[in-house]
């Protein structure tokens, strides 16, 4: 076989029947980051105007990219998930009673913040039409999620190409504290700090509601100031720069300065990147000030008081010790664990810390951290 | 009292082009007119602003005088007062920006041509990148094969934020003939500005701009090394340059991490990203974006995990550093030898002799 042919059919059932592993931590995680799913499209139908269904089923999603269907890199596995974390029917994330035995229950994760993920309508090309199957996925996460499962908060996602909408679906929703955050993708089509956006920080702020900026989208853009790669590992790992991307943004374009009370969190890129991007920002910053005097406080001054870094995929050098280095850098105040249930880079919350890592500090980050971010 | 940096290789040096009239007097008649004809200018780029902070450090001067716009000018503010045994010359005329090859290929060479009669032949401790029309790499090639007989010319210069990640294929014939004459492949901070400086587009402020510029280098070489380059091509080494410094650690970690998941993806790379960058990347050391304290640049230095990655740079006349502070506080002397001698030495098969090469007639 070619490494290259990878099976075509996943048998779920038996690749959940493997054996138990892993001895419990005791921890009663927050996990700031799990993916729920419509089993299909037809899932978000009652909750979407007639002539917006149809408009779908006539046309399609139309995004930043040319693919009507797969992605343009392929994933490491269909749709990106875990071979056990396939349901009898339906997609991975759709079948709640699924993630309740599989994930919420063994792992003793006491709130767990969802990131639905296309098609949401977000990086939908049609305004109006993204607005609204935004409001579709809200509604619909709302009764087959939180609802049904206290446990769970909901991402609620806002059609962030049109500020104005965006801020009118956060009103629509914000009040309801089965929101956990207002949730954004990095790959905007301008840098997240720019003033059109403005108008989804100043609602979220206003409902304390914290702004989760999950990787992917589809900016339009070549996914990296060097052009389009060739492989997913490329666009897998430059994640994490289009996180540093929207971190500069938001710092430099001012938007903390505007709204003092906002909260962000970067989902997914890892976090391992982020002293390094601070001591950057603030050599620049005392070279090139002149140029942005709205800034009252050094850019990592911004970050330290604003972002929080959710810790999927977590960074694995060599020497754990390099690890602790860096979250001593960061402050251990400022990491919140997540998961990434049930994609196939998946970090187990038993086993995804290496050995020796300060007791304090785990606490901190899988149960405490979270409570004062997401409304708990 | 000697030197701190005496008998360092200053990897990273910045020729200013001080008007086009220096250039067109290498072009043939048929560019030359073209540039009369058509009313061209000059080609700056975007990237360092003529009069920004960063662009000039305090006492270069400005205007036709210059201290970086002649040999002798950088000879008496920077080789001579710090005592440098050799400087590499990357020439940032906005050749890259240009989107018309044949244009391209003839400011190129017009740059190259420049920097052979007016610095190489001027003051034998330089040497140079040869810069190419990087948008066509078969016209590349022909540069270099032109250039590559002068033993002065160490590199191939490219732009960090071209159109296309370097790593791919249609790159593989300017590896191949850098790799064939013993030239570094050398990745300059910058942009041909063909599309946005970031995956999420453009960024308001010169300051973001610059910021980018780190994560265009982490692009560059996950390509370098997803694509098999070093595979191909296994006695290549290159260079990035004015790329920043402690970007690397984090996402090296990360690309080792996605490697291990996904390398069924691209079966010919059979060993960790680590590995492949300790045998065939280097990186410049000024800008060191680094922590303020001595303390913590050693441990820096500890996460980096190589004292044979950091090559000695003053990215003269950009002004990264304070006084001459070329190299952080925090490095043992041991270490900053190795940055400043050893390691380019060891980088540069045509500065691996004990003298540098050094008086070499083209």
């Amino acid at each position: 076989m070619s490494p290259l042919d990878a099976p075509a059919t996943i048998d779920a059932p038996a690749a959940r029947s493997g054996p138990r592993r892993l001895q419990a931590t005791g921890l009663a995680y927050i996990d700031g980051d799990i993916h729920p799913a419509v089993k299909s499209m037809t899932d978000l139908k009652p909750y979407l105007p007639r002539a917006w269904w149809d408009t779908l089923e006539t046309y399609g999603i139309r995004r930043r990219h040319g693919s009507a269907t797969v992605e343009p890199y392929p994933k490491a596995a269909p749709l990106a998930c875990r071979r056990d974390a396939w349901p009898d029917d339906g997609r991975p994330g759709s079948d709640l009673a699924l993630m309740q035995e599989q994930h919420l229950d063994h792992y003793g994760i006491a709130h767990g913040i969802l990131g639905p993920l296309g098609p949401t309508g977000q990086g939908e090309l049609n305004l109006d039409l993204s607005a609204a199957l935004c409001r579709a996925t809200n509604d619909w996460q709302r009764d087959a999620f939180t609802r049904r499962e206290k446990r769970l908060k909901g991402g609620l996602v806002v059609p962030y190409e049109d500020g104005r909408a965006s801020a009118e679906e956060i009103e629509r929703c914000g009040a309801d504290l089965d929101f956990g955050q207002v949730f954004m993708l990095t790959r905007s089509q301008e840098p997240l700090g720019n003033r059109r956006y403005w108008p989804i920080y100043e609602a979220a702020a206003s409902f304390n509601l914290p702004i989760g900026i999950h990787v992917f989208g589809t900016s339009g853009h070549p996914t990296t100031g060097a052009g389009w790669p060739s492989y997913y590992i490329e666009e897998g790992a430059g994640h994490s720069t289009s996180c540093q991307t929207v971190v500069t943004s938001l710092v430099i374009e001012g938007v903390f300065e505007r709204f003092p009370g906002l909260k962000v969190v970067m989902i997914e890129g890892g976090f391992a990147w982020l002293p390094m991007l601070a001591w950057r920002l603030d050599k620049l910053f005392e070279r090139l000030r002149s140029e942005v005097p709205h800034l009252k406080r050094r850019p990592s001054e911004y970050i330290r008081e604003h972002i929080w870094v959710t810790t999927q995929p977590m960074e694995e050098p060599d020497d754990r010790r390099d690890l602790f280095q860096v979250i001593d850098w960061i402050g251990v105040d400022r990491l919140l664990f997540a998961s990434d249930y049930p994609h196939w880079d998946f970090d187990d919350p038993f086993r995804a810390f290496p050995a020796g890592m300060d007791k304090t500090a785990l606490r901190r980050i899988c149960e405490e951290n979270g409570k004062g971010v997401f409304r708990l | 009292m000697t030197k701190p940096y005496a008998g360092a290789i200053d990897c990273d040096v910045h020729p200013h082009v001080p008007g086009i009239a220096s250039l067109t007097r290498y072009m043939s008649d048929y560019w030359r007119d073209t540039v009369a004809v058509r009313g061209i200018e000059s080609f700056e780029t975007m990237a360092y602003p003529a009069r920004s902070p960063l662009t000039l450090r305090p006492g270069v001067g400005t205007g036709a005088t210059r201290a970086d716009a002649a040999a002798d000018g950088l000879a008496r503010s920077l080789l001579d007062p710090e005592e440098l045994d050799l400087a590499i010359l990357n020439c940032l005329y906005a050749v890259q920006t240009i989107r018309d090859d044949n244009l391209a290929l003839a400011f190129a060479r017009a740059v190259n041509d420049w920097v052979r009669a007016e610095w190489l032949d001027r003051d034998p401790r330089l040497r140079a990148s040869i810069v190419v029309p990087q948008g066509a790499p078969e016209l590349a090639v022909e540069e270099i094969e032109r250039l590559a007989p002068d033993q002065r010319f160490v590199q191939v210069m490219l732009i960090a934020g071209g159109e296309h990640p370097l790593g791919k294929r249609m790159f593989w014939p300017v590896h191949a003939a850098a790799e064939r004459h013993g030239l570094v492949i050398a990745i300059h901070a910058g942009s041909s500005y063909h599309h946005a400086v970031t995956g999420s587009g453009w960024p308001s402020y010169y300051l973001e701009d610059y910021a980018a510029q780190s994560a265009i280098f982490h692009a560059q070489l996950g390509s370098l090394i997803a694509e098999g380059v070093f595979v191909k091509f296994p006695k290549l080494k290159a260079v990035l340059v004015e790329s920043g410094v402690t970007w690397l650690p984090a996402y090296l970690w990360r690309l080792a991490k996605f490697w291990r998941g996904v390398r069924n993806e691209v079966p010919w790379i059979d060993r960790s990203p680590v590995e492949i960058v300790r045998d065939h990347i280097r990186l410049t050391a000024q800008p060191f974006d680094g922590p303020g304290s001595a303390a913590d640049v050693q441990r820096f230095m500890d996460l980096l995990g190589s004292e044979d990655l950091l090559l000695f740079a003053s990215d003269f006349p950009h002004w990264q550093y304070e006084g001459n502070a070329i190299l952080p506080d925090g490095l043992s002397p041991a270490l900053r030898r190795k940055i400043m001698i050893d390691n380019p030495r060891a980088t540069y098969p045509r500065l691996a002799r004990s003298d540098g090469g050094a008086h070499v007639a083209p």
